[in-house]
Protein backbone atom coordinates (compact mmCIF):
# COMPACT_ATOMS: atom_id res chain seq x y z
CA UNK A 1 0.00 0.00 0.00
CA UNK A 2 2.56 2.42 0.98
CA UNK A 3 4.91 2.18 -2.12
CA UNK A 4 1.09 2.29 -4.27
CA UNK A 5 1.43 5.70 -2.54
CA UNK A 6 4.79 6.11 -2.99
CA UNK A 7 4.25 5.41 -6.88
CA UNK A 8 1.43 8.08 -7.40
CA UNK A 9 2.99 11.03 -5.60
CA UNK A 10 6.01 10.17 -7.41
CA UNK A 11 4.20 10.50 -10.72
CA UNK A 12 2.49 13.16 -9.65
CA UNK A 13 5.45 15.67 -8.92
CA UNK A 14 6.99 14.41 -11.88
CA UNK A 15 4.32 14.26 -14.41
CA UNK A 16 2.82 17.67 -13.56
CA UNK A 17 5.77 19.11 -14.64
CA UNK A 18 5.38 18.86 -18.14
CA UNK A 19 3.36 21.24 -19.85
CA UNK A 20 1.79 18.80 -22.76
CA UNK A 21 0.48 17.28 -19.85
CA UNK A 22 -0.61 19.84 -17.71
CA UNK A 23 -2.25 21.23 -20.59
CA UNK A 24 -4.54 17.86 -21.07
CA UNK A 25 -5.54 17.87 -17.48
CA UNK A 26 -6.11 21.69 -16.48
CA UNK A 27 -7.73 23.21 -19.92
CA UNK A 28 -9.11 20.49 -21.38
CA UNK A 29 -11.49 20.10 -18.29
CA UNK A 30 -12.35 24.06 -18.65
CA UNK A 31 -12.69 24.28 -22.14
CA UNK A 32 -15.48 21.34 -22.13
CA UNK A 33 -17.13 22.77 -19.04
CA UNK A 34 -17.12 26.53 -20.31
CA UNK A 35 -18.00 25.79 -24.03
CA UNK A 36 -21.97 24.45 -23.30
CA UNK A 37 -22.33 26.94 -20.70
CA UNK A 38 -20.97 29.37 -23.02
CA UNK A 39 -24.03 27.74 -25.29
CA UNK A 40 -26.67 28.09 -22.39
CA UNK A 41 -25.78 31.78 -21.67
CA UNK A 42 -25.89 32.91 -25.00
CA UNK A 43 -28.89 30.76 -26.08
CA UNK A 44 -31.01 31.60 -22.92
CA UNK A 45 -30.61 35.50 -23.15
CA UNK A 46 -31.24 35.82 -26.65
CA UNK A 47 -35.22 35.58 -27.03
CA UNK A 48 -35.40 34.38 -30.44
CA UNK A 49 -34.90 31.27 -29.09
CA UNK A 50 -37.56 31.59 -26.64
CA UNK A 51 -40.85 30.71 -28.14
CA UNK A 52 -39.39 29.78 -31.78
CA UNK A 53 -40.36 26.11 -31.74
CA UNK A 54 -41.73 26.02 -35.14
CA UNK A 55 -37.89 26.37 -36.74
CA UNK A 56 -36.77 23.74 -34.55
CA UNK A 57 -36.23 20.62 -36.50
CA UNK A 58 -38.07 17.60 -35.56
CA UNK A 59 -35.09 15.69 -35.19
CA UNK A 60 -34.05 17.93 -31.70
CA UNK A 61 -37.59 18.24 -30.89
CA UNK A 62 -38.27 14.79 -30.72
CA UNK A 63 -35.50 14.36 -28.68
CA UNK A 64 -37.20 16.19 -25.80
CA UNK A 65 -39.92 15.54 -23.84
CA UNK A 66 -43.13 16.85 -25.27
CA UNK A 67 -43.42 19.82 -22.59
CA UNK A 68 -40.46 21.58 -23.26
CA UNK A 69 -40.60 24.52 -25.34
CA UNK A 70 -38.54 24.60 -28.31
CA UNK A 71 -35.90 26.91 -26.77
CA UNK A 72 -35.33 24.52 -23.91
CA UNK A 73 -35.58 21.85 -26.08
CA UNK A 74 -32.64 23.22 -28.21
CA UNK A 75 -30.61 24.52 -24.61
CA UNK A 76 -31.07 20.71 -23.72
CA UNK A 77 -30.10 19.18 -27.31
CA UNK A 78 -26.38 21.20 -27.36
CA UNK A 79 -25.78 20.83 -24.08
CA UNK A 80 -26.06 17.09 -24.55
CA UNK A 81 -24.34 17.19 -27.57
CA UNK A 82 -21.41 18.75 -25.64
CA UNK A 83 -21.95 16.09 -22.57
CA UNK A 84 -20.85 13.60 -24.81
CA UNK A 85 -17.80 15.73 -25.50
CA UNK A 86 -17.40 16.28 -22.17
CA UNK A 87 -16.32 12.28 -22.25
CA UNK A 88 -13.62 12.84 -23.40
CA UNK A 89 -12.17 14.35 -20.26
CA UNK A 90 -11.94 10.79 -18.46
CA UNK A 91 -9.85 9.09 -21.91
CA UNK A 92 -7.90 11.97 -22.91
CA UNK A 93 -6.40 12.64 -19.40
CA UNK A 94 -5.09 8.89 -18.13
CA UNK A 95 -3.90 8.74 -21.63
CA UNK A 96 -1.73 11.55 -21.27
CA UNK A 97 -0.61 10.83 -17.78
CA UNK A 98 -0.03 7.41 -18.49
CA UNK A 99 2.24 7.76 -21.36
CA UNK A 100 4.20 10.38 -19.72
CA UNK A 101 4.75 8.02 -16.78
CA UNK A 102 5.59 4.67 -18.85
CA UNK A 103 7.58 5.94 -21.74
CA UNK A 104 9.24 8.80 -19.59
CA UNK A 105 10.59 5.77 -17.04
CA UNK A 106 12.11 4.28 -20.63
CA UNK A 107 13.18 7.58 -21.65
CA UNK A 108 15.19 7.90 -18.04
CA UNK A 109 16.32 4.71 -18.01
CA UNK A 110 15.09 4.26 -15.12
CA UNK A 111 12.61 0.90 -15.01
CA UNK A 112 15.62 -1.03 -14.64
CA UNK A 113 16.51 0.45 -10.72
CA UNK A 114 12.91 0.93 -10.24
CA UNK A 115 12.06 -2.71 -10.71
CA UNK A 116 15.11 -3.61 -8.79
CA UNK A 117 13.65 -2.74 -5.18
CA UNK A 118 11.10 -4.89 -3.83
CA UNK A 119 8.10 -3.35 -5.32
CA UNK A 120 5.58 -5.85 -6.84
CA UNK A 121 4.79 -5.39 -10.76
CA UNK A 122 1.34 -5.53 -9.95
CA UNK A 123 2.10 -2.56 -7.12
CA UNK A 124 3.57 -0.19 -10.04
CA UNK A 125 0.88 -1.18 -12.20
CA UNK A 126 -1.74 -0.07 -10.07
CA UNK A 127 -0.23 2.80 -8.50
CA UNK A 128 0.66 4.29 -12.23
CA UNK A 129 -2.93 4.04 -13.16
CA UNK A 130 -3.97 5.52 -10.60
CA UNK A 131 -2.15 8.07 -10.77
CA UNK A 132 -3.64 8.24 -13.45
CA UNK A 133 -7.36 7.70 -12.53
CA UNK A 134 -7.44 9.54 -10.18
CA UNK A 135 -6.74 13.03 -11.93
CA UNK A 136 -9.07 12.39 -14.88
CA UNK A 137 -11.99 11.22 -12.21
CA UNK A 138 -11.07 14.42 -10.18
CA UNK A 139 -11.42 16.50 -13.08
CA UNK A 140 -14.54 14.82 -14.67
CA UNK A 141 -16.62 15.41 -11.78
CA UNK A 142 -15.62 18.61 -10.55
CA UNK A 143 -15.90 19.45 -14.09
CA UNK A 144 -19.39 17.93 -13.85
CA UNK A 145 -20.09 19.63 -11.17
CA UNK A 146 -19.42 23.07 -12.32
CA UNK A 147 -21.80 22.86 -15.04
CA UNK A 148 -24.85 21.91 -12.68
CA UNK A 149 -23.91 25.00 -10.84
CA UNK A 150 -23.14 27.31 -13.51
CA UNK A 151 -26.75 26.07 -15.57
CA UNK A 152 -28.22 26.49 -12.22
CA UNK A 153 -27.27 29.99 -11.85
CA UNK A 154 -27.94 30.91 -15.67
CA UNK A 155 -31.38 28.93 -16.42
CA UNK A 156 -32.75 28.24 -12.91
CA UNK A 157 -35.29 25.81 -14.94
CA UNK A 158 -35.61 22.35 -12.71
CA UNK A 159 -37.01 20.52 -15.55
CA UNK A 160 -33.64 21.66 -17.91
CA UNK A 161 -31.69 20.75 -14.72
CA UNK A 162 -33.44 17.84 -13.79
CA UNK A 163 -32.68 16.25 -17.47
CA UNK A 164 -28.82 16.85 -17.01
CA UNK A 165 -29.06 14.90 -13.30
CA UNK A 166 -30.73 12.02 -14.61
CA UNK A 167 -30.23 8.33 -14.96
CA UNK A 168 -28.20 8.38 -18.05
CA UNK A 169 -25.91 11.39 -17.16
CA UNK A 170 -25.11 9.77 -13.87
CA UNK A 171 -24.05 6.63 -15.36
CA UNK A 172 -22.02 8.73 -17.97
CA UNK A 173 -19.83 10.35 -15.43
CA UNK A 174 -20.09 7.91 -12.85
CA UNK A 175 -19.95 4.56 -14.03
CA UNK A 176 -18.78 5.25 -17.53
CA UNK A 177 -16.49 7.68 -16.58
CA UNK A 178 -14.45 5.48 -14.76
CA UNK A 179 -14.38 2.60 -16.91
CA UNK A 180 -13.29 4.74 -19.84
CA UNK A 181 -10.74 5.84 -17.48
CA UNK A 182 -9.61 2.21 -17.30
CA UNK A 183 -9.60 1.46 -20.55
CA UNK A 184 -7.55 4.50 -21.48
CA UNK A 185 -4.47 4.02 -19.06
CA UNK A 186 -4.55 0.31 -20.11
CA UNK A 187 -4.64 1.27 -24.00
CA UNK A 188 -1.66 3.67 -23.60
CA UNK A 189 0.06 1.25 -21.24
CA UNK A 190 0.20 -1.07 -24.14
CA UNK A 191 1.03 1.38 -26.62
CA UNK A 192 3.66 2.86 -24.36
CA UNK A 193 5.37 -0.54 -24.36
CA UNK A 194 6.00 -0.58 -28.32
CA UNK A 195 6.87 3.28 -28.27
CA UNK A 196 10.00 5.47 -27.31
CA UNK A 197 8.86 9.08 -27.58
CA UNK A 198 6.10 10.15 -24.63
CA UNK A 199 4.95 12.19 -27.80
CA UNK A 200 3.89 9.39 -29.89
CA UNK A 201 2.56 7.69 -27.02
CA UNK A 202 0.01 9.86 -25.93
CA UNK A 203 -1.21 10.77 -29.98
CA UNK A 204 -1.30 7.04 -30.21
CA UNK A 205 -3.29 6.55 -27.09
CA UNK A 206 -5.54 9.45 -27.87
CA UNK A 207 -7.47 6.87 -30.72
CA UNK A 208 -9.12 6.17 -27.81
CA UNK A 209 -10.90 9.20 -27.63
CA UNK A 210 -12.50 8.35 -31.38
CA UNK A 211 -15.58 6.25 -29.81
CA UNK A 212 -16.89 9.37 -28.22
CA UNK A 213 -16.60 11.46 -31.43
CA UNK A 214 -18.30 8.95 -32.98
CA UNK A 215 -21.04 8.81 -30.37
CA UNK A 216 -21.02 12.73 -30.72
CA UNK A 217 -22.07 13.20 -34.52
CA UNK A 218 -24.01 9.94 -34.25
CA UNK A 219 -26.55 11.61 -32.23
CA UNK A 220 -26.17 14.85 -34.32
CA UNK A 221 -26.96 12.46 -37.23
CA UNK A 222 -29.68 11.40 -35.42
CA UNK A 223 -28.57 7.79 -35.67
CA UNK A 224 -28.36 7.03 -31.97
CA UNK A 225 -30.25 8.24 -29.59
CA UNK A 226 -28.33 8.50 -25.86
CA UNK A 227 -31.01 6.49 -23.97
CA UNK A 228 -30.95 4.35 -21.21
CA UNK A 229 -30.31 0.95 -23.44
CA UNK A 230 -27.39 2.65 -25.32
CA UNK A 231 -26.16 3.69 -21.58
CA UNK A 232 -26.29 0.33 -20.61
CA UNK A 233 -24.81 -1.03 -23.45
CA UNK A 234 -22.37 1.12 -23.38
CA UNK A 235 -21.33 0.12 -20.09
CA UNK A 236 -21.04 -3.70 -20.76
CA UNK A 237 -19.11 -3.07 -24.08
CA UNK A 238 -16.68 -0.56 -22.00
CA UNK A 239 -16.66 -3.48 -18.98
CA UNK A 240 -15.61 -6.43 -21.91
CA UNK A 241 -12.78 -3.72 -23.77
CA UNK A 242 -11.23 -2.82 -20.11
CA UNK A 243 -11.27 -6.74 -19.39
CA UNK A 244 -9.40 -7.26 -22.57
CA UNK A 245 -7.19 -4.36 -22.40
CA UNK A 246 -6.56 -4.98 -18.41
CA UNK A 247 -5.81 -8.44 -19.33
CA UNK A 248 -2.95 -7.15 -22.44
CA UNK A 249 -1.55 -5.07 -19.97
CA UNK A 250 -0.61 -7.27 -17.57
CA UNK A 251 0.71 -9.49 -19.72
CA UNK A 252 3.27 -7.27 -20.71
CA UNK A 253 3.72 -5.24 -17.45
CA UNK A 254 6.06 -7.88 -16.17
CA UNK A 255 9.45 -7.86 -14.57
CA UNK A 256 11.51 -9.99 -17.43
CA UNK A 257 8.94 -8.57 -20.55
CA UNK A 258 10.01 -4.81 -19.22
CA UNK A 259 13.50 -5.52 -18.52
CA UNK A 260 14.26 -7.53 -21.78
CA UNK A 261 11.58 -6.70 -24.61
CA UNK A 262 10.74 -3.04 -24.19
CA UNK A 263 12.55 -0.87 -26.42
CA UNK B 1 27.37 -14.90 -0.13
CA UNK B 2 26.22 -15.70 -3.95
CA UNK B 3 26.46 -19.30 -4.78
CA UNK B 4 25.16 -20.50 -8.83
CA UNK B 5 24.92 -23.69 -9.93
CA UNK B 6 25.02 -23.89 -13.74
CA UNK B 7 22.97 -20.87 -14.62
CA UNK B 8 22.58 -20.43 -17.73
CA UNK B 9 20.45 -17.44 -20.05
CA UNK B 10 19.34 -18.18 -23.29
CA UNK B 11 17.71 -15.80 -25.68
CA UNK B 12 15.85 -16.78 -28.80
CA UNK B 13 19.22 -18.00 -30.17
CA UNK B 14 21.84 -16.60 -28.23
CA UNK B 15 23.11 -17.92 -25.38
CA UNK B 16 23.84 -15.14 -22.68
CA UNK B 17 25.35 -17.05 -19.73
CA UNK B 18 26.08 -20.68 -19.89
CA UNK B 19 26.41 -23.14 -16.94
CA UNK B 20 27.79 -20.52 -14.74
CA UNK B 21 28.89 -21.80 -11.45
CA UNK B 22 30.47 -19.80 -8.30
CA UNK B 23 30.65 -19.51 -5.12
CA UNK B 24 31.29 -15.87 -3.69
CA UNK B 25 32.03 -15.91 0.04
CA UNK B 26 30.14 -12.97 2.33
CA UNK B 27 32.20 -9.82 2.60
CA UNK B 28 34.13 -10.37 -0.73
CA UNK B 29 34.84 -8.01 -3.60
CA UNK B 30 34.64 -9.95 -6.71
CA UNK B 31 35.44 -8.57 -10.09
CA UNK B 32 33.55 -10.04 -13.02
CA UNK B 33 35.32 -9.00 -15.68
CA UNK B 34 34.25 -9.92 -19.87
CA UNK B 35 34.73 -8.17 -22.89
CA UNK B 36 31.02 -6.26 -24.53
CA UNK B 37 28.72 -8.85 -24.76
CA UNK B 38 30.08 -11.52 -22.53
CA UNK B 39 26.91 -12.23 -20.38
CA UNK B 40 27.73 -9.74 -17.51
CA UNK B 41 24.64 -7.56 -17.39
CA UNK B 42 22.46 -10.56 -17.57
CA UNK B 43 24.42 -12.59 -14.69
CA UNK B 44 23.95 -9.59 -12.43
CA UNK B 45 20.54 -8.88 -13.94
CA UNK B 46 19.58 -13.09 -12.69
CA UNK B 47 21.18 -12.79 -9.33
CA UNK B 48 18.82 -9.71 -8.93
CA UNK B 49 16.08 -11.09 -9.71
CA UNK B 50 14.99 -9.16 -12.74
CA UNK B 51 15.49 -11.86 -14.98
CA UNK B 52 15.12 -15.51 -14.72
CA UNK B 53 17.26 -18.35 -15.56
CA UNK B 54 16.42 -20.42 -18.43
CA UNK B 55 18.12 -23.30 -16.68
CA UNK B 56 20.39 -23.73 -13.59
CA UNK B 57 20.03 -22.33 -10.16
CA UNK B 58 21.48 -19.72 -7.70
CA UNK B 59 21.45 -18.23 -4.12
CA UNK B 60 21.77 -14.47 -3.24
CA UNK B 61 21.87 -14.09 0.82
CA UNK B 62 20.68 -17.48 1.78
CA UNK B 63 17.60 -16.59 -0.61
CA UNK B 64 17.14 -18.74 -4.27
CA UNK B 65 16.50 -16.94 -6.99
CA UNK B 66 12.21 -17.74 -8.40
CA UNK B 67 11.19 -18.35 -5.69
CA UNK B 68 12.32 -15.33 -2.71
CA UNK B 69 12.74 -12.65 -5.24
CA UNK B 70 11.44 -9.91 -2.83
CA UNK B 71 13.74 -11.50 0.11
CA UNK B 72 16.53 -11.29 -2.96
CA UNK B 73 15.54 -7.28 -3.94
CA UNK B 74 15.29 -6.39 -0.14
CA UNK B 75 18.70 -7.83 0.85
CA UNK B 76 20.81 -6.66 -2.61
CA UNK B 77 21.74 -2.96 -4.18
CA UNK B 78 21.72 -2.82 -7.74
CA UNK B 79 23.93 0.20 -9.53
CA UNK B 80 22.53 -0.68 -13.33
CA UNK B 81 24.58 0.01 -16.00
CA UNK B 82 22.58 3.29 -16.76
CA UNK B 83 21.86 5.46 -13.60
CA UNK B 84 18.22 6.46 -14.29
CA UNK B 85 16.84 9.37 -12.70
CA UNK B 86 14.09 11.44 -12.68
CA UNK B 87 15.79 14.56 -13.92
CA UNK B 88 13.26 16.82 -13.28
CA UNK B 89 13.05 15.96 -9.56
CA UNK B 90 15.83 16.99 -6.91
CA UNK B 91 18.86 14.67 -6.16
CA UNK B 92 17.15 14.16 -2.49
CA UNK B 93 13.33 13.60 -3.99
CA UNK B 94 14.92 10.88 -5.90
CA UNK B 95 16.57 9.01 -3.64
CA UNK B 96 13.66 9.50 -0.91
CA UNK B 97 11.45 7.62 -3.45
CA UNK B 98 13.92 5.27 -3.84
CA UNK B 99 14.34 4.51 0.27
CA UNK B 100 10.52 4.29 0.71
CA UNK B 101 10.52 1.52 -2.01
CA UNK B 102 13.56 -0.36 -0.59
CA UNK B 103 11.18 0.24 3.25
CA UNK B 104 13.64 2.51 4.81
CA UNK B 105 12.60 3.36 8.33
CA UNK B 106 14.64 6.68 8.48
CA UNK B 107 14.42 7.85 5.06
CA UNK B 108 15.26 11.39 5.73
CA UNK B 109 18.28 9.88 8.20
CA UNK B 110 19.21 7.62 4.87
CA UNK B 111 19.09 9.82 2.07
CA UNK B 112 20.95 12.58 4.27
CA UNK B 113 23.74 10.07 5.14
CA UNK B 114 24.92 8.76 1.91
CA UNK B 115 24.53 12.67 0.06
CA UNK B 116 26.84 13.70 2.50
CA UNK B 117 29.07 10.63 2.29
CA UNK B 118 29.28 10.98 -1.53
CA UNK B 119 29.66 15.00 -1.25
CA UNK B 120 26.47 15.42 -2.84
CA UNK B 121 24.87 17.07 0.31
CA UNK B 122 25.58 20.81 -0.81
CA UNK B 123 23.45 20.07 -4.24
CA UNK B 124 20.56 17.93 -2.98
CA UNK B 125 17.85 20.46 -4.02
CA UNK B 126 19.07 20.77 -7.76
CA UNK B 127 17.05 18.74 -10.22
CA UNK B 128 19.65 15.67 -11.05
CA UNK B 129 19.35 16.57 -15.08
CA UNK B 130 21.75 19.72 -13.55
CA UNK B 131 23.94 16.57 -12.77
CA UNK B 132 27.25 15.92 -14.34
CA UNK B 133 27.93 12.25 -15.36
CA UNK B 134 29.65 11.65 -12.29
CA UNK B 135 27.66 12.84 -10.19
CA UNK B 136 24.59 10.71 -11.24
CA UNK B 137 26.75 7.94 -10.96
CA UNK B 138 27.93 8.09 -7.36
CA UNK B 139 23.94 9.17 -6.55
CA UNK B 140 23.02 5.91 -8.52
CA UNK B 141 25.69 4.14 -5.75
CA UNK B 142 24.26 5.93 -2.90
CA UNK B 143 20.57 4.59 -4.36
CA UNK B 144 22.15 1.16 -3.80
CA UNK B 145 23.40 1.44 -0.60
CA UNK B 146 19.69 3.18 1.17
CA UNK B 147 18.99 0.08 2.49
CA UNK B 148 22.10 -0.94 3.69
CA UNK B 149 22.24 -4.61 1.26
CA UNK B 150 24.13 -7.21 2.81
CA UNK B 151 25.32 -7.96 -1.22
CA UNK B 152 25.68 -4.95 -3.99
CA UNK B 153 25.79 -5.55 -7.33
CA UNK B 154 27.90 -2.57 -9.17
CA UNK B 155 27.44 -2.66 -12.91
CA UNK B 156 30.28 -1.25 -14.99
CA UNK B 157 30.25 1.58 -12.31
CA UNK B 158 33.28 3.50 -13.44
CA UNK B 159 32.50 3.30 -17.13
CA UNK B 160 32.57 6.47 -19.05
CA UNK B 161 33.59 8.93 -15.43
CA UNK B 162 36.72 10.49 -15.88
CA UNK B 163 39.75 9.32 -14.16
CA UNK B 164 39.38 12.23 -10.92
CA UNK B 165 35.75 10.52 -11.06
CA UNK B 166 36.44 7.02 -11.16
CA UNK B 167 39.23 7.52 -8.32
CA UNK B 168 36.19 8.81 -5.92
CA UNK B 169 34.11 6.07 -6.99
CA UNK B 170 36.68 3.56 -6.32
CA UNK B 171 37.20 4.85 -2.94
CA UNK B 172 34.04 4.90 -2.49
CA UNK B 173 34.25 1.22 -2.77
CA UNK B 174 36.76 0.52 -0.91
CA UNK B 175 34.87 2.20 2.32
CA UNK B 176 31.58 0.12 1.73
CA UNK B 177 34.07 -3.00 1.72
CA UNK B 178 34.96 -1.97 5.19
CA UNK B 179 31.65 -2.36 5.98
CA UNK B 180 31.89 -6.45 5.04
CA UNK B 181 29.21 -6.44 2.16
CA UNK B 182 30.12 -8.52 -0.27
CA UNK B 183 29.99 -6.68 -3.52
CA UNK B 184 29.86 -7.78 -7.15
CA UNK B 185 31.74 -5.90 -9.61
CA UNK B 186 31.38 -5.98 -13.54
CA UNK B 187 34.34 -4.36 -15.34
CA UNK B 188 35.83 -3.77 -18.37
CA UNK B 189 38.87 -2.18 -16.54
CA UNK B 190 41.37 -4.07 -15.19
CA UNK B 191 43.19 -2.33 -13.57
CA UNK B 192 40.17 -1.09 -11.50
CA UNK B 193 39.71 -4.84 -11.23
CA UNK B 194 43.08 -5.40 -9.75
CA UNK B 195 42.77 -2.64 -7.22
CA UNK B 196 39.45 -3.45 -5.63
CA UNK B 197 39.12 -7.37 -6.24
CA UNK B 198 39.85 -9.92 -3.63
CA UNK B 199 39.24 -12.90 -7.01
CA UNK B 200 38.11 -11.78 -10.37
CA UNK B 201 36.58 -13.96 -12.66
CA UNK B 202 36.75 -13.66 -16.39
CA UNK B 203 33.78 -14.71 -18.34
CA UNK B 204 32.91 -14.73 -21.88
CA UNK B 205 29.49 -16.51 -21.64
CA UNK B 206 31.37 -19.06 -20.06
CA UNK B 207 33.52 -19.01 -16.72
CA UNK B 208 37.36 -18.84 -18.16
CA UNK B 209 39.19 -18.55 -15.03
CA UNK B 210 38.67 -17.67 -11.68
CA UNK B 211 41.63 -16.78 -9.24
CA UNK B 212 42.94 -13.65 -7.73
CA UNK B 213 44.46 -10.80 -9.22
CA UNK B 214 48.03 -11.82 -8.67
CA UNK B 215 47.50 -15.42 -9.33
CA UNK B 216 45.58 -15.05 -12.30
CA UNK B 217 48.89 -12.96 -14.28
CA UNK B 218 51.12 -15.58 -13.28
CA UNK B 219 48.90 -18.79 -13.96
CA UNK B 220 49.07 -17.48 -17.41
CA UNK B 221 52.25 -15.80 -18.23
CA UNK B 222 54.34 -17.66 -15.32
CA UNK B 223 56.58 -14.71 -14.25
CA UNK B 224 59.50 -12.63 -15.98
CA UNK B 225 62.83 -11.32 -15.02
CA UNK B 226 64.85 -8.65 -16.58
CA UNK B 227 68.43 -9.05 -15.83
CA UNK B 228 70.12 -5.45 -17.21
CA UNK B 229 73.66 -6.23 -18.18
CA UNK B 230 76.05 -3.59 -19.17
CA UNK B 231 76.57 -5.82 -22.11
CA UNK B 232 75.10 -8.82 -22.88
CA UNK B 233 74.59 -11.11 -26.10
CA UNK B 234 72.48 -13.74 -27.64
CA UNK B 235 75.56 -16.46 -26.68
CA UNK B 236 74.70 -15.91 -23.11
CA UNK B 237 70.74 -16.04 -23.63
CA UNK B 238 71.70 -19.49 -24.68
CA UNK B 239 73.72 -20.18 -21.37
CA UNK B 240 70.39 -18.97 -19.33
CA UNK B 241 68.21 -21.14 -21.42
CA UNK B 242 69.95 -23.96 -20.75
CA UNK B 243 68.86 -23.91 -17.09
CA UNK B 244 65.61 -25.84 -16.00
CA UNK B 245 64.12 -23.31 -13.74
CA UNK B 246 64.07 -20.81 -17.41
CA UNK B 247 60.98 -21.50 -19.48
CA UNK B 248 61.88 -18.51 -21.85
CA UNK B 249 64.37 -16.13 -22.48
CA UNK B 250 65.44 -13.45 -24.92
CA UNK B 251 67.37 -10.39 -26.13
CA UNK B 252 66.06 -6.57 -25.63
CA UNK B 253 69.09 -4.14 -26.36
CA UNK B 254 71.02 -4.91 -23.04
CA UNK B 255 68.95 -7.03 -21.19
CA UNK B 256 68.39 -10.20 -21.05
CA UNK B 257 64.21 -11.07 -20.38
CA UNK B 258 63.32 -14.52 -18.74
CA UNK B 259 60.16 -16.28 -17.82
CA UNK B 260 61.19 -18.15 -14.68
CA UNK B 261 59.02 -19.99 -12.24
CA UNK B 262 60.12 -19.01 -8.88
CA UNK B 263 62.35 -16.23 -9.10
CA UNK B 264 62.94 -15.68 -5.10
CA UNK B 265 64.21 -19.35 -5.68
CA UNK B 266 66.31 -19.43 -8.74
CA UNK B 267 67.02 -15.11 -9.32
CA UNK B 268 70.86 -15.78 -7.64
CA UNK B 269 71.51 -19.07 -9.50
CA UNK B 270 70.98 -16.98 -12.46
CA UNK B 271 72.92 -14.05 -11.10
CA UNK B 272 76.06 -16.42 -10.42
CA UNK B 273 76.14 -17.53 -13.41
CA UNK B 274 76.00 -14.17 -15.31
CA UNK B 275 78.99 -13.18 -13.35
CA UNK B 276 80.68 -16.28 -13.75
CA UNK B 277 80.27 -15.19 -18.09
CA UNK B 278 81.49 -12.18 -17.30
CA UNK B 279 78.57 -10.05 -17.70
CA UNK B 280 78.50 -7.06 -15.72
CA UNK B 281 74.86 -7.24 -13.44
CA UNK B 282 73.65 -3.32 -13.69
CA UNK B 283 69.71 -4.54 -11.94
CA UNK B 284 67.81 -7.04 -11.36
CA UNK B 285 64.00 -6.93 -11.60
CA UNK B 286 60.72 -8.24 -11.97
CA UNK B 287 58.56 -7.55 -15.68
CA UNK B 288 54.77 -6.55 -14.30
CA UNK B 289 53.01 -7.68 -16.85
CA UNK B 290 49.73 -5.90 -16.74
CA UNK B 291 46.30 -7.73 -16.60
CA UNK B 292 45.28 -6.57 -19.66
CA UNK B 293 47.72 -8.30 -21.14
CA UNK B 294 46.73 -11.61 -19.04
CA UNK B 295 42.87 -11.15 -20.00
CA UNK B 296 43.37 -9.83 -23.60
CA UNK B 297 45.28 -13.82 -24.34
CA UNK B 298 42.16 -15.21 -21.68
CA UNK B 299 39.14 -14.00 -23.89
CA UNK B 300 41.09 -14.24 -27.56
CA UNK B 301 41.84 -17.86 -26.96
CA UNK B 302 38.10 -18.49 -25.64
N1 LIG C 1 16.90 -8.61 -24.00
C1 LIG C 1 17.74 -9.29 -24.76
N2 LIG C 1 17.28 -9.92 -25.86
C2 LIG C 1 18.12 -10.63 -26.65
N3 LIG C 1 19.44 -10.75 -26.42
C3 LIG C 1 19.96 -10.14 -25.35
C4 LIG C 1 19.14 -9.38 -24.46
N4 LIG C 1 19.93 -8.89 -23.47
C5 LIG C 1 21.18 -9.32 -23.74
N5 LIG C 1 21.20 -10.07 -24.87
C6 LIG C 1 22.38 -10.70 -25.47
O1 LIG C 1 23.06 -11.42 -24.47
C7 LIG C 1 24.46 -11.26 -24.61
C8 LIG C 1 25.03 -10.72 -23.31
O2 LIG C 1 24.61 -9.39 -23.10
P1 LIG C 1 24.99 -8.60 -21.79
O3 LIG C 1 24.30 -7.29 -21.85
O4 LIG C 1 24.72 -9.44 -20.61
O5 LIG C 1 26.54 -8.40 -21.95
P2 LIG C 1 27.57 -7.55 -21.08
O6 LIG C 1 28.64 -8.46 -20.69
O7 LIG C 1 26.86 -6.84 -20.00
O8 LIG C 1 28.11 -6.52 -22.14
P3 LIG C 1 28.57 -5.00 -21.99
O9 LIG C 1 29.97 -5.03 -21.55
O10 LIG C 1 28.45 -4.47 -23.37
O11 LIG C 1 27.64 -4.35 -21.03
C9 LIG C 1 24.67 -10.34 -25.80
O12 LIG C 1 24.94 -11.14 -26.93
C10 LIG C 1 23.36 -9.65 -25.97
O13 LIG C 1 23.13 -9.32 -27.30
MG1 LIG D 1 26.65 -4.91 -19.49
Amino acid sequence: MKKIQTIIRKEWSEVFKNRMVLFTVAFLPLLLTAIPLGIIYATSSSAEFAGASSEIPGEINAFCPSDFSGGDCFQVFIVSQFMIMFMIIPLAIPASISSYSIVGEKVNRSLEPLLATPITTTELLIGKSLAAIIPALAATWIGFTIFILGTWIIIANPEIIGYFLDGRWLIAIFVIGPLMALSAVSFSIIISSRVNDPRVAEQVSMIIILPVLAAFFGQMAGIITLNITFMLASVIVLALVDAVLVFFSIRLFQRETIITRWK
Amino acid sequence: MITTQNLTKRFDQITAVENLTLEIPEGEVFGFLGPNGAGKTTTVRMLTSLISPTSGSATVNGHAIGERDIDIRRSVGLLTETPGWYDNLSAERNLEIYASLYEVEDIKGQVGKYLRFLGLWERRLDVTATFSKGMKQKLAIARALLHEPRTVFLDEPTAALDPEASRLVREFILEIKQQGRTIFICTHNLDEAERLCDRIAVFKTRLLVLDSPANLRRQVFGRKVVFHLLQADQALVEKIIQLPQVTEAKLIDHKIVATIDDPEKHNPEIIRLLVSEGADVQFVGELRRSLEDVYLQLVKNA
